[in-house]
């Protein structure tokens, strides 16, 4: 812990230790029924926020639904006051107030002060109810420019014979109904078998992909813990690849990956001598590792990263308190360790799991715009659909039977880790 | 109102980064074609037919000046690389915003016709180029579906041959190009040794595989389309034709099987260049030859082998290939852009280009010039003008192209792992990439 | 609390394994960008036999590298601050107010992140240019639509990480501001972002780094004078040769100040997530 705390930054808030002193106590129940939950770190609970929540916390969240900040009372300066950052030094006693309305806009509270602009007229009561609105404001407009109404004009081309016919008038396309859907679905078809080849590649090497991220992650995280020399250089040489852009890395992979004069056939051919005839690595069945060898070396710094700050969030008393009743290394690992990093893991791996299925610059690097059917990931073969064949609305149909997977899966995944911790 | 302060303070800053933002774009606002000055520039997305994109500027620059000189009219240049140029055509169609006029490959033409997002080049309009016949006849067939207007005119022609390494023909005892396809593996044969090989294909290019499988299923009188536009894929002529090319690799072993993973479309030259491969079926390579250093003492181009009388197919050993110029009905600038065609299509132009390029004019008059007298234009010429033909110009060529070259893609990776490529296996992906061509 | 003994070794043996996974990529790019392009075509070889700086040099002739990289910098840098200041904003609308609709802001939001790329590029584009011709702004190919782009796909996950990191800040500290006189904007400007800004520099660097690394709506949405990087290095791969020790060196030389700004920050990310993603 000491270590820990001395690493610090300068310049970082007292706050950090306030979080690591927070979490050496243990959650309430409540708190830990869904405060961790992703879902909830993006407020989405707030029916339960506001009755199951403890009671501090509920308070603490500016005073409940009714009164979300309460006036400040200038009778009752508080104490506290004086250990609140003040930049501008400005303390709201009565002598101070002229010369704040001389530069700032009419107070409403103010009286007899001639115009009163619209937000005046608005009783403050409304004014406060709209002010988290007003925050959201940007957020929403822009998801809705950029994701929400595009995804429902997807949505919509789905429903239409959208090809290369029909591409300068989208109205005059024909109604499909349910046709792009069912072409899709019916396996016994060819379109309908390759998409469910595609989509069973892309499983596959998605919780490939997730597992050894994470487990390099973990790998790297555990082994990063104490302090020895050259630790700082490594931590920051294993974030390297996350850092490059995308582009750069695959396509470098893609070199040490070729038959005749890559890197890879160079070692384990003509150094080491395992194979006999050089094996392709970016067609035929190899390709399907190519791709997840290069996803992981991608993925992996990010799991570093964050299973790192996980670990340096977990108490050392735990460690000590383990220590004492005798455990050893691995089981501290197993008792201590990696049941404290189960928040973390939760969000993690859900993460990781959401950018790989839906990873399309990736393999369009390595592969360019026709993968080899071993490795025929789904965001590709979609490409492929509507793009390369110009087929709109076929390829909007996968796409919504995508998306529509992934909703579930991510659900059922948030309902289930959620209710395993509980129970525990 | 205490708190209202900051809060403005927050939003104007919100504002000035916004404001900011829209402020840095200014350059690539006025590069769209709908600039003011609209009447006096065109904008024009060219393909990128040089040793890189800004090689290819340095090559149009001059002609696009001299354009501006008689004309008066401005030309917005963007080259635009080939593995972004249809996603650019097809976001222009749709929203009927790009430039006035682009350069397209010309087996794109039947797709990009049916679009209805060019001007279609009628009887009148080609007057004004100075009439059909002034055209190569097969460029011109590749400009869209037959009977209707093409859908561009071709400014620069290409086609396929194959072009052979004479130092290395004669060191293996060959005196001459092969004449047929026996030949052509039996040279093959001679030339494989040494870490060398007979020829070099690029066995992971759909567009490539796509092209050989349409010139060797012409010669086994496959058709890829039926008469009505359906698709026939697995026809026992077109799996002959593929196993044809396959076999190259599989049975006769004159193709390097690394050749399978060649997709970028350079690989193939770039082993004929180096002297890894004997022979290369292949469109322009000027360029890179220039580059290696080689002259027509090096090396030399014959047409693919025909097909022997007994085949049974048709005489054609290589498809029309090229690039054509098309002017979008949205152009903001329609009477420049109809300008830009007739300086494109011009004898002086042609004549320019096409020697910057190392491809054929399209126009018979631009062949006057002694550039054009080289042994290897002569014979491109040759071909394009007799035993070319067109790929099929169906709205669905793209398609085709994909299914059909994905399929071949894949049935090379298992020829160099040393799986047998059967003509079932063969016949079984065909099969599978037509059932794929849907609606 | 004593480590067993053959802790050390293990811990080299699996860094350096870790390392060599690593790295082996970087040190290929490296000696791969110092050879002669006929080297890097031939055989491969740890060691280059022929040193040469050209591919530097020639770099800047082959692709306007130049022009890409500002664009790119400019696109990540603008979409990044502008959406950290919005997801600040909702993270703490999030985290401090209890408001109807507040969870079906928060669920839609998150589920945006689910979105296949495909599905909505291509409306996207169209709302763009009817956007642009409406209001008169170069939305389509410019860099501010693609700014616009970028800092929406990195909002979701921005949000969602502030608002952790902003519930872990004890309230007490706002509401001691607020009693002080600060209204709840006062609260958040004075003490929650002060407190929070290992949080914020966490998001904006992986909002810097969504813009900076995206390939397909790079390559729908823009024309040749708003390419960036990412689409425009495809450029040393041209229908002639593929520059790949150009390639190498324009990888090199472009993401050296971009590894450089994430390793100084990098200590800020592991202490942003350790509160953000992990409360």
């Amino acid at each position: 812990m000491t270590r820990r705390r001395a690493e610090a930054p300068p310049g970082a808030p007292t706050q950090t230790l306030d979080i690591e002193r927070k979490s050496v106590t243990p959650p309430s129940p409540e708190e830990d029924g869904f405060s961790l939950s992703p879902a909830e770190a993006a407020g989405a609970d707030d029916g339960q926020a506001l009755t199951d929540a403890p009671a501090g916390r509920t308070r603490t969240a500016s005073g409940g639904k009714r009164s979300p900040h309460p006036a400040p009372d200038a009778a009752a300066v508080s104490t506290m006051s004086s250990t609140t950052p003040r930049p501008h030094s400005e303390t709201p006693t009565s002598p101070r107030r002229p010369s704040r309305s001389s530069t700032s806009p009419e107070k409403p509270l103010s009286p007899g002060g001639g115009r009163r602009g619209f937000a005046d007229r608005v009783p403050v009561r409304v004014r406060r109810a709209a002010l988290p609105y007003l925050l959201i404001l940007p957020a929403v407009l822009l998801e809705l420019l950029v994701h929400l109404v595009p995804m429902l004009i997807g949505i919509g081309m789905s429903f239409l014979k959208l090809t290369q016919f029909f591409l300068r008038n989208w109205s005059a396309a024909p109604f499909a109904g349910l046709d792009n859907y069912t072409v899709a679905v019916d396996f016994d078809s060819a379109v309908g078998r390759s998409l469910l080849h595609s989509f069973l590649v892309t499983v596959v090497f998605t919780v490939l992909t997730v597992g050894l991220a994470w487990l390099l992650g973990i790998c790297g995280a555990v082994l990063m813990q104490g302090s020895f020399r050259g630790r700082a250089v490594l931590r920051a040489l294993f974030l390297v690849p996350y850092a490059l852009p995308v582009y750069a890395g695959v396509i470098t992979w893609s070199f040490l990956l070729q038959r005749d004069s890559g890197l890879v056939n160079h070692v384990l051919v003509d150094q080491l001598h395992l194979f006999g005839e050089r094996p392709f690595w970016l067609i035929g069945s190899n390709s399907f590792w190519s791709i997840i060898v290069v996803c992981v070396w991608r993925s992996w710094p990010f799991a570093f990263l964050v299973l790192m700050a996980g670990l340096q969030n977990i108490p050392g008393d735990l460690y000590e308190a383990a220590a004492i009743d005798g455990a050893g290394w691995g089981r501290r690992l197993r008792a201590v360790t990696l049941p404290m990093l189960r928040p973390v893991n939760q969000v993690l791996v859900l993460v990781l799991f959401l950018w790989t299925f839906n990873d399309f610059n990736t393999p369009y690097v390595l592969f360019g715009k026709s993968a080899p059917h071993e490795a025929d990931l789904i965001s590709i073969h979609i490409y492929q659909s509507s793009f390369v064949t110009w087929n709109f609305g076929s390829g909007s149909a996968m796409s919504v039977l995508l998306l529509l997977f992934l909703l579930v899966v991510t659900a059922v995944y948030l309902v289930a880790t959620s209710r395993r911790r509980s129970d525990a | 109102m205490r708190r209202r302060k900051p809060y403005l303070f927050a939003v104007a800053g919100a504002l000035v980064l916004a404001a900011t933002a829209c402020g840095a774009d200014d350059s690539s606002s006025t590069a769209g074609s709908a600039g003011g000055s609209a009447a006096q520039t065109i904008t024009y997305w060219a393909s990128n037919q040089g040793t890189s994109l800004e090689n290819d500027k340095e090559v149009l620059k001059p002609e696009l000046d001299r354009f501006t000189k008689e004309t008066g009219i401005k030309v917005n240049l963007e080259v635009v690389p080939w593995a972004d140029l249809l996603n650019r055509i097809l976001a222009a169609t749709t929203s009927g915003k790009g430039p006035d006029v682009v350069n397209i490959g010309n087996t794109w033409s039947a797709s990009l016709q049916v679009t209805g997002a060019f001007v279609p080049w009628d009887d009148a309009l080609l007057k004004t180029l100075g009439g059909k016949e002034r055209f190569l006849g097969p460029s011109l067939a590749a400009t869209g579906a037959p009977g209707q207007p093409p859908t561009a005119v071709p400014i620069y022609g290409m086609t396929y041959g194959l072009f052979y390494n004479k130092k290395m023909f004669k060191e293996a005892g060959i005196d001459k190009p092969p004449a047929t396809w026996d030949e052509l593996i039996a040279d093959g044969k001679k030339l494989t040794k040494d870490g060398k090989w007979g020829l070099a294909v690029e066995g992971a290019s759909v567009s490539e595989n796509a092209h050989h499988a349409f010139i060797f299923g012409q010669q086994h009188g496959a058709e890829l389309f039926d008469a009505s536009g359906k698709p026939q894929f697995d026809s026992d002529q077109e799996v002959a034709a593929i196993k044809q090319y396959l076999d190259l690799m599989a049975v006769h072993k004159i193709v390097n099987p690394s050749n399978a993973e060649y997709a970028n479309g350079t690989e193939a030259v770039q082993d004929f260049v180096s002297g890894k491969a004997g022979m290369l079926m292949w469109q322009s390579i000027a360029t890179q030859l220039k580059q290696a250093g080689w002259t027509e003492d090096d090396y030399g181009l014959a047409p693919i082998p025909l097909p022997g009388p007994s085949q049974g197919g048709k005489q054609v050993n290589a498809m029309v290939a090229g690039i054509n110029l098309a002017v979008f009905k949205t152009a903001a600038n329609k009477d420049g852009a109809l300008k830009f065609a007739q300086f494109m299509t011009s004898k002086q132009t042609q004549q320019n280009l096409n020697k910057a390029y190392g491809s054929l004019p399209t126009v018979t008059d631009a062949y006057d010039d002694p550039a054009f007298e080289s042994q290897t234009i002569k014979t491109f010429q040759q071909i394009l003008s007799s035993t070319a033909a067109p790929l099929p110009q169906v709205a669905q060529e793209s398609q085709f192209e994909t299914l059909v070259g994905n399929a071949m893609n894949q049935l090379f990776a298992d020829a160099a792992s040393g799986k047998a490529v059967t003509a079932e296996a063969v016949k079984a992906k065909l099969t599978e990439a037509d059932q794929q061509m849907g609606g | 609390m004593r480590d067993p003994r053959w802790l050390p070794w293990a811990r080299w043996a699996g860094l350096g394994l870790l390392g060599l996974f690593t790295l082996t990529p970087l040190y290929v790019m490296l000696t791969s960008a110092i050879k002669p392009l006929q080297d890097v075509q031939g055989d491969f070889d740890w060691i280059p036999t022929t040193i040469t700086l050209r591919p530097f040099a020639d770099m800047w002739r082959t692709v306007p590298l130049a022009r890409y990289f500002a664009n790119s910098l400019i696109v990540s840098s603008v979409a990044a601050l502008v959406s950290v200041l919005i997801a600040i904003f909702a993270a703490y609308a999030i985290s401090r107010f209890r408001f109807p609709g507040r969870r079906i802001f928060s669920v839609t939001v998150l589920s945006t992140q689910m979105f296949p790329g495909i599905l909505f590029l291509l409306p996207l584009f169209m709302i763009y240019v009817n956007l642009g011709t409406a209001l008169g702004v170069e939305l389509y190919a410019s860099r501010t639509g693609l700014i616009i782009t970028y800092l929406t796909f990195s909002l979701p996950f921005s949000i969602w990480m502030l608002a952790g990191y902003f519930d872990s800040i004890p309230t007490a500290l706002d509401e001691a501001a607020q009693v002080d006189g600060s209204g709840p904007i006062g609260a958040l400007l004075r003490v929650v972002l002060p407190a929070a800004t290992p949080g914020i520099v966490a998001v904006a660097i992986y909002a810097f780094m969504t813009a900076w690394g995206e390939v397909l709506f790079a390559s729908v949405m823009t024309d040749e004078s708003s390419r960036t990087l990412a689409v425009g290095l495809q450029g040393y791969a041209t229908e002639n040769d593929v520059y790949w020790n150009q390639i190498m060196a324009a990888s090199l030389v472009v993401s050296v100040p971009v590894v450089a700004g994430f390793l100084l920050l990098q200590r800020y990310l592991v202490q942003g997530l350790t509160a953000g993603a992990v409360k």
